[in-house]
């Protein structure tokens, strides 16, 4: 592979990483807090209990370790990509969201929400047929 | 013209912080090993930046004026306002960062900006 395609391919993936584990690490958290319900923390006694059942739910632990993922893939792509290309690449996560508030969560998403994740796939779609990296290697 | 300053914070420290964790990057260099344990010493590398706690700080900022904003404004009104965010980061990638940004990546950018807008709007 060449060493422009190579780069292509490892941004596309680092990105794909990102879009992945972002929203489906918010879900989780989501989900699992929501499991928990709602607390009153008054005193110690009730905010160590509310710790320890943050901290027992696997769901929550599979969040936490989405948005580590997620943070790990950001760090990574930038070691070598663009900010003005990673960012609006990385808005394809707003589909992913759509996607899985829709099949997962069996939540109804409008038309105009479904327009709106067209356009931003259609914007990422120009913005990743330009050059991945326009700096030069420090 | 609180809300004003709040918005501003919103974007603008949240663009810089970003701005600023990209430099930190660039600093450590293009990270061509990933098995855990050379990821685990980019990492290391990476904290030993100053332009990283820089950039954390400043995202810091800017999520806690998104929360402070949330408190007393819809959040229908708040979100769109960031996706001014893909603009003012290309803008700062170019200017601050010395990206090489071209018409294409433009037209990009300005249409994810609107079709984040509109996902906003489209709700839930």
């Amino acid at each position: 592979m060449t060493s422009a395609g190579n780069l292509h391919f490892k941004t596309f993936l680092f990105i794909l990483l990102m879009v992945v584990f972002g929203p489906l690490g918010n879900v989780l958290l989501g989900k699992g807090m929501k499991r928990i319900g709602t607390v009153q923390v008054t005193d110690l006694t009730s905010a160590g209990h509310l710790l320890a059942q943050i901290l027992s739910s696997p769901t929550i632990w599979a969040g936490i370790a989405s948005l580590l993922s997620f943070f790990v893939a950001y760090m990574l792509v930038l070691s070598w990509a663009d900010y003005s290309y990673v960012q609006p690449a990385s808005s394809v996560a707003y589909a992913m969201v759509a996607l899985l508030a829709h099949y997962l969560l069996r939540e109804t998403i409008s038309p105009l929400r479904w327009a709106g994740v067209l356009i931003i796939c259609l914007g990422v779609l120009v913005v990743g047929y330009t050059p991945p990296r326009t700096t030069e290697p420090r | 013209m609180y809300h004003l300053i709040l918005y501003i914070l919103i974007i603008g420290a949240g663009t810089l912080g970003e701005l600023c964790v990209t430099r930190a990057m660039k600093v450590v260099g293009e990270v061509k090993d990933f098995r855990p344990a050379a990821i685990v010493r980019v990492f290391a590398r990476a904290v030993r930046v100053p332009w990283m706690w820089a950039g954390i700080a400043l995202m810091a900022t800017a999520f806690f004026s998104l929360l402070t904003v949330l408190t007393t404004q819809n959040v229908s009104l708040v979100v769109p306002v960031t996706a001014l965010n893909y603009g003012a980061g290309a803008l700062g990638g170019r200017l601050i960062l010395g990206e090489k940004v071209s018409a294409r990546r433009w037209v990009g950018v300005m249409v994810v900006c609107v079709g984040v807008a509109v996902v906003v709007l489209g709700g839930r």
